[in-house]
């Protein structure tokens, strides 16, 4: 209850203080809580970096980590009648009654990060990212290497989650259909993304005498801890080594690692929406018509994946999280 | 005279008697299963560092941070009567001050890494001290007291840094969470024995131990008795404090990162699981550190034979549930009443017989 009074008082001041000032375009942004990974920190700065009154906006920021939470803050801005609401959803369903409440009052939703499962009339745009191509930008990587053989350690992350189906089904197909191709072990972090839990899976594998040649994490924290048991247990890695790492979300921290030759690859998952959505918004406040839409209304990120022997310093400073 | 405390003896020793029925248990199933399970390898890691393998040392290493926590956890539990759950919040505020304190110097030096250790510990400590007060002072069940900072300390650890996953590496901090070069053994095992000696040291010299376990047994008594219940609760808080500490710093050090969320994720749970198995009374009074390491290592060698079993990850919480369950059935009150009245009906002086199993 205090909690929604303070929630409550917040926005009641934010508001009073955009009518007294200034009359710039009215956001309300909805994302989740940036303390969960690297990838979402980057996401939320990056958002609040480009919706600011210098660039025209009036924007008031909600991060929930949950779908009910979320919700009350999507009825919120319905009721102060923000111009635009974007939606990065911690469910994909449920979503429907308020986008349509949304719709009938005028007001423009846009979908970044994430799909929510909803008819693509009930959104203006969806900026996204196609969680499957990552997966196959790295199986591509993986195959262009001709190995004689790929004995790879699968270590998914939070399981159920886009990024970990997307990731995780390219991977299982190609097995699947490449003898060439198996899996040594499977694991996961079950309903997190913890590193600590790869690293322990990494060490049964390596304790039960399971001869791996290749590291397919399914996000950078996991990659780590594979790596540290595999140091633990004197196994050689990278770029030199007798065991390719492979990670995604492209931290800094994680590019460094490439260019050192300790990892070998990280996929890129962009969470540089803002931008993108900033000029579509400004298009339509112009008047004009948002271009480029697919037949569910997406704009699909580009994103790229970095490989040990070619990445620059640039790269990571362009593309570091 | 001799007879009740010999029977007192008895008893301290049958605390440990189902644990170690556990853990040999463990060992010999393990033993049948695969014998390969104890085969321990040496070789050489990436940083040129020879590094010891094998199942066994992963489970010493591995339980560390648990078995760090479980000791602090038992002082609580035997002062207090109740458990903390806030340990791995504070651990991720402890390691969130470490981070902060370590990239406040120009480079991570020794001396840095010190400065950074002091503060983590001040930290934890203060914290813990919230928690003591709670339940010391204004007398608030543990649980409902620790469960605030349980619910909010990850996010103040977020915001100390206002960094999701900051990276600290250094060679020093490797040594730590790794092996020192030129020492296969993984450090955190010299550091649980280290906290282990120190505790032992701190039970030899002072009285802690007689008083922890009067005010747990019964606070009135103790205060007629001239011990301040107050300040020997408030010092079983202090001491995990340092626990939780030194355990984040662990935490820290193996993977040369700090992920707020999964810092000693869960490890309250397990800690005071450790406690139980140990057969430690949860609602206070007697203990033994020794139970509660022990219930450590059960802990984690169960999970390490589920997964060199290959049971899927997803499904290991379920078997490992299963067989704690056992445990802490064979150790409950009631199946050990039936289970000593068993053999003393077999063989008078069953007491003798239990103390000869261990």
């Amino acid at each position: 209850m205090k909690k929604l009074l303070a929630l409550a008082v917040a926005l009641v001041m934010i508001l009073s203080v955009s009518l007294a000032f200034a009359d710039g375009i009215k956001v309300g942004i909805i994302n989740l809580d940036p303390a969960e990974s690297g990838y979402r920190q980057a996401n939320v700065k990056n958002l609040t970096d480009t919706f600011t009154a210098e660039n025209g906006y009036d924007a008031t920021f909600v991060t929930a980590p949950t779908a009910d939470k979320q919700l009350e803050a999507a009825r919120t801005f319905i009721n102060n009648e923000v111009s635009y609401i974007l939606v990065s959803a911690a469910e994909t369903t449920g979503w429907d009654e308020v986008l349509e409440e949304a719709k009938e009052a005028g007001i423009k939703v846009f979908l970044f990060d994430r799909m929510i499962e909803t008819d693509p009339s009930n959104y203006t745009a969806a900026v996204v990212s196609d969680m499957r191509q990552e997966g196959e930008t790295a199986v591509a990587w993986l195959e262009s290497l001709n190995l004689d053989e790929y004995k790879i350690l699968h270590i998914q992350g939070q399981l159920g989650s886009a990024a970990q189906i997307g990731r995780s089904d390219p991977l299982t197909e190609k097995c699947a259909a490449d003898e060439k191709w198996t899996i040594v072990r499977e694991g996961t972090g079950g309903d997190s993304w913890d590193p600590n839990e790869a690293r322990k899976i990494a060490e049964a594998a390596i304790n039960a005498g399971e001869s791996f040649n290749i590291v397919y994490a399914e996000n950078d924290g996991m990659a780590d801890g594979v790596v540290a048991a595999l140091d633990a247990a004197g196994i050689t890695h990278g770029v030199e080594g007798d065991v390719k790492i492979m990670g995604f979300d492209c931290n800094k921290w994680a590019l460094e690692k490439l260019l050192a030759g300790e990892w070998n690859y990280d996929g890129q998952c962009s969470p540089f929406q803002a931008v993108v959505i900033d000029e579509m918004i400004k298009t339509l406040e112009a008047g004009g018509e948002i271009e480029g839409l697919n037949e569910l209304n997406q704009i699909i990120s580009v994103e790229k994946g970095f490989d040990a022997t070619t990445i620059t310093q640039e790269d990571i400073d362009n593309y570091g999280l | 005279m001799s007879v009740p405390v010999k029977r007192k003896k008895a008893s301290g020793l049958s605390q440990l008697i189902i644990p170690l029925v556990a853990l040999g248990l463990l060992l010999l199933f393990n033993l049948i299963r695969d014998p390969g399970f104890y085969s321990v390898s040496i070789a050489v890691n990436n940083a040129g560092n020879p590094v010891l393998s094998g199942n066994m040392i992963s489970i010493i290493d591995s339980a560390s941070e648990l078995a760090i926590i479980a000791m602090g956890m038992t002082l609580v539990t035997a002062a207090c009567g109740g458990q903390d759950i806030s340990v791995g919040a504070v651990g991720a505020i402890a390691g969130a001050v470490f981070v902060k304190v370590v990239f406040a110097f120009e480079s991570i030096t020794a001396g840095a890494l010190l400065a950074g250790l002091a503060a983590c510990i001040l930290g934890a400590v203060l914290f813990k001290l919230f928690n003591g007060t709670l339940v010391a002072v204004f007398r608030i069940q543990p649980m409902i007291a620790t469960l605030i900072l349980y619910s909010c300390g990850r996010s103040i650890a977020y915001w100390i840094n206002g960094d999701a996953t900051p990276q600290i590496s250094s060679p020093i901090l490797s040594a730590v969470g790794m092996t020192i070069p030129g020492i296969p053994v993984p450090t955190p095992i010299f550091l649980v024995i280290l906290t282990g000696l120190l505790m032992m040291l701190l039970f030899r010299v002072t009285n802690t131990r007689l008083y922890t376990q009067t005010v747990g047994i019964n606070q009135g008594a103790a205060r007629l008795n001239g011990i301040n219940p107050v300040r020997i609760k408030l010092l079983s808080f202090v001491l995990l404090g340092v626990c939780v500490a030194v355990a984040a710093v662990i935490g820290i050090a193996r993977l040369g990162n700090l992920s707020h969320k999964t810092i000693l994720a869960d490890i309250e749970m397990d800690a005071i699981l450790a406690v139980a198995i140990g057969g430690n009374n949860l609602g206070g009074g007697r203990f033994r550190l020794s139970g509660s390491i022990l219930g450590a290592y059960i802990i984690q060698m169960l999970t390490t034979t589920l997964y060199a079993m290959n049971v899927a990850t997803v499904n290991v919480k379920a078997y490992k549930a299963i067989v704690i369950i056992v445990i802490v059935v064979a150790g409950s009150p009631v199946v050990k009443a039936r289970l000593s009245a068993l053999l003393n009906r077999v063989r008078p002086g069953g007491a003798a017989g239990l103390r000869g199993v261990s």
